[in-house]
């Protein structure tokens, strides 16, 4: 689902900085990896870079068997659109929106029309129980609400990948291990899954851990998260 | 793109923080609501000024003796002089662009009460006038009629009452025609009652205070001779003038022995060069009007790219999620651009509402007024000029929204999740 070849990235700012050094990857369909490191070993770089937010200076991205190279705002944003979806967080809900508009709202960007998305936008409220909030707005949720509408949001347009970054950094343990219950069984239904945490009880939970170290890939780590139960809040 | 969708997209922004849209919207509304009430108050003066003149044609000429002030063909200089009656047929004849000419004089009397009806009296102007004389200066025939050609030919002792004047000496109700006035002491029968369209326009005293006498019955019972120092004339249309005035006057001093080159011996004046001057007053106070209902506009305009910039500086972060859940540049465009659009067109079709509405109201409230002498009636915009102002008020909302989309497109998906 994604291979990236030996990719690099340097930031030019008052002194460059060589971000990402060669990276190779591979991520295949239906997996399920975290990506872990210290601050500074580029892992949100790479995030970006996998959810086309950024580019690369060299180096091959393909994404779904495309190569994803030189693309221009609008491609960029229907790859964006059709097949990634984003977790944030901080959840990044639009404040004016009600849950179901904030949910519907990447449907509307694909011109679906607004009762087809409203529709749509209830049924992934209801999957993550939130059906009775739907007229509710972002202030008026809990944290680990809000994060499910986030993942409903994310959900919505039937992504390949889901790219979360930090997703329970703003959550206590007990809603973290919920919202990671939640992407278990998401990731259940076929959909590639990538977590960005610092968090190791989180990372556990997820089939491959991908340590990344100055720019480069230090070592992959197999887990086998079906020892480990979903239930339990994470230490 | 402007589906109802989009519409309602767009509504919850503006709608999201209702105190900021109001007062952004606040600068288009009051420069369109300034420009409305201007150009309506403009228009206002303008027809109660051009009102005023109601009764006068622009293209009228008015033509008065005096001494002459050069010698000539052995006459000395301040040689005392008039026209006569034949002048003014000569001038009929010479120039067929005459439209209406009429001399006219007046006649004073040593009593102070010189108009007498039983026992009533009162003091008024006493004018002699050519039937044509109701061409250049327009009154309103309330009773009876004007003095006619007959009433010259035969010289009859008739005579036309201004308004004021019949009211003095007549009750109220009481049929003036056929009645008798005593007019300097000489009796008259009453033709007419006539009203002049302004108080404020007129020639040697109002109608309204005039008693008017066929002109040569004038000459005849007042012993004044054939002597003419007075007339007015209206050209057609196509002859303005101030072209034709010099001819008229070179005319009238051949046939009396004057030097052509004589400036003081007739003289004139027009009313054309006094109507181009209302014209190009009002032309004037119309630009005013606009460059001040414009400028208020646009600094409600700048007003709005301005919020409108800090708008988009605040939503960095909603703009940036649109961005990575799927927005194109183009729906970003769109975006900044309606809202824009939205505001400006909404906040200026309230403020064209609203001014019209109260030029409306001004507008009934004075025509109620019931003095003659408004100088202020129908304070409307024209359609033309409210058409204008929609069409400057949508493009300016375009305008208003340009900035701010192009400050709102270089925000990148990335520029949101990295201002955690």
């Amino acid at each position: 689902m994604i291979r990236l070849e030996k990719i690099n990235k340097t930031y030019f700012g008052a002194q460059p900085l060589h971000v990402l050094k060669g990276i190779n990857l591979h991520i295949k369909e239906g997996e399920m990896v975290s990506i872990m490191g210290a601050s500074g070993s580029g892992k949100s770089t790479l995030l970006n870079i996998l959810g086309i937010l950024d580019n690369y200076d060299s180096g091959d991205y393909y994404l779904n068997g495309q190569l994803v190279k030189n693309l221009t705002e609008n491609q960029a944003a229907d790859m964006r659109n059709q097949l990634i979806g984003f977790i944030f967080q901080s959840f990044n809900l639009i404040p004016f929106k009600t849950a179901m508009e904030n949910v519907a709202l990447p449907l509307y960007y694909q011109n679906v029309n607004r009762k087809k998305r409203n529709q749509l936008a209830l049924e992934y409220l209801e999957r993550f129980g939130l059906k009775e909030w739907a007229d509710h707005y972002p202030n008026e949720l809990s944290g680990g609400q809000k994060q499910r509408v986030s993942m409903a949001r994310a959900l919505v347009t039937h992504p390949k990948v889901i790219l979360a970054d930090e997703p329970t950094g703003a959550l206590d343990s007990k809603t973290s291990a919920e919202v990671m219950q939640i992407l278990r069984e998401v990731h259940q239904t076929g959909i590639t899954m990538i977590i960005v945490t610092h968090e190791r009880g989180i990372a556990l939970r997820t089939d491959k851990i991908i340590h990344l170290k100055d720019g480069v890939i230090e070592n992959i780590e197999i887990n086998n998260p079906e020892t480990i139960d979903f239930t339990q809040e994470i230490k | 793109m402007f589906d109802f969708d989009g519409i309602h997209e767009i509504w919850q922004t503006i709608a999201r923080n209702k105190t900021r849209s109001l007062l952004t919207a606040f600068g288009v509304f009051w420069g369109i609501f300034l420009l409305v009430v201007l150009s309506s108050t403009g228009n206002g003066f303008e027809n109660g000024m051009m009102k005023q003149v109601e009764g006068v044609t622009p293209n009228t000429g008015f033509f008065f003796t005096s001494t002459t002030s050069e010698p000539y063909k052995g006459y000395q200089k301040g040689r005392s002089w008039s026209m006569q009656m034949s002048d003014i047929e000569a001038l009929k004849e010479a120039f067929p662009f005459i439209k209406a000419i009429s001399p006219e004089a007046s006649v004073y009397s040593s009593e102070d009460k010189n108009v007498v009806y039983g026992s009533r009296s009162g003091s008024f102007t006493v004018k002699g006038v050519m039937p044509e004389y109701n061409e250049i200066e327009k009154s309103k025939i309330m009773k009876g009629r004007f003095i006619n050609e007959t009433d010259i030919a035969a010289n009859r002792k008739v005579c036309l009452l201004g308004k004021k004047v019949y009211t003095t000496m007549f009750e109220r109700g009481e049929n003036p025609i056929g009645k008798m006035v005593k007019v300097n002491g000489i009796y008259f029968q009453v033709v007419g009652v006539a009203r002049s369209y302004t108080d404020n326009v007129n020639i040697n005293g109002s109608i309204d205070e005039s008693v008017i006498l066929p002109f040569t019955t004038m000459q005849q019972v007042f012993a004044l001779g054939d002597k003419i120092n007075f007339f007015a004339l209206v050209a057609d249309d196509d002859t303005p003038l101030p072209d034709i005035e010099e001819d008229v006057m070179q005319l009238i001093k051949q046939r009396h022995d004057i030097a052509p080159t004589d400036k003081d011996a007739i003289r004139s004046f027009n009313l054309t060069e006094i109507f181009k001057a209302f014209k190009g007053l009002f032309f004037g106070i119309h630009i005013l009007i606009w460059i001040v209902g414009l400028g208020t506009l646009m600094s409600g305009i700048i007003g709005v790219s301005n919020i409108m910039l800090v708008t988009v500086k605040e939503r960095t972060r909603e703009i940036g999620v649109r961005r990575a859940i799927g927005a194109k540049p183009k729906n970003i465009i769109t975006q900044v651009l309606s809202e824009s659009l939205l505001l400006t067109t909404l906040a200026g079709l309230v403020g064209l509402c609203i001014g019209v509405g109260i030029m409306a109201i001004v507008g009934m409230i004075t025509s109620n007024m019931p003095s003659d002498n408004m100088m202020f009636q129908d304070p409307y915009m024209s359609f033309k000029a409210a058409v204008l102002a929609t069409i400057i008020v949508i493009l300016s909302g375009l305008l208003a929204g340009i900035l701010p989309a192009l400050r709102a497109i270089q925000i990148k998906a990335i520029d949101a999740i990295r201002e955690e």
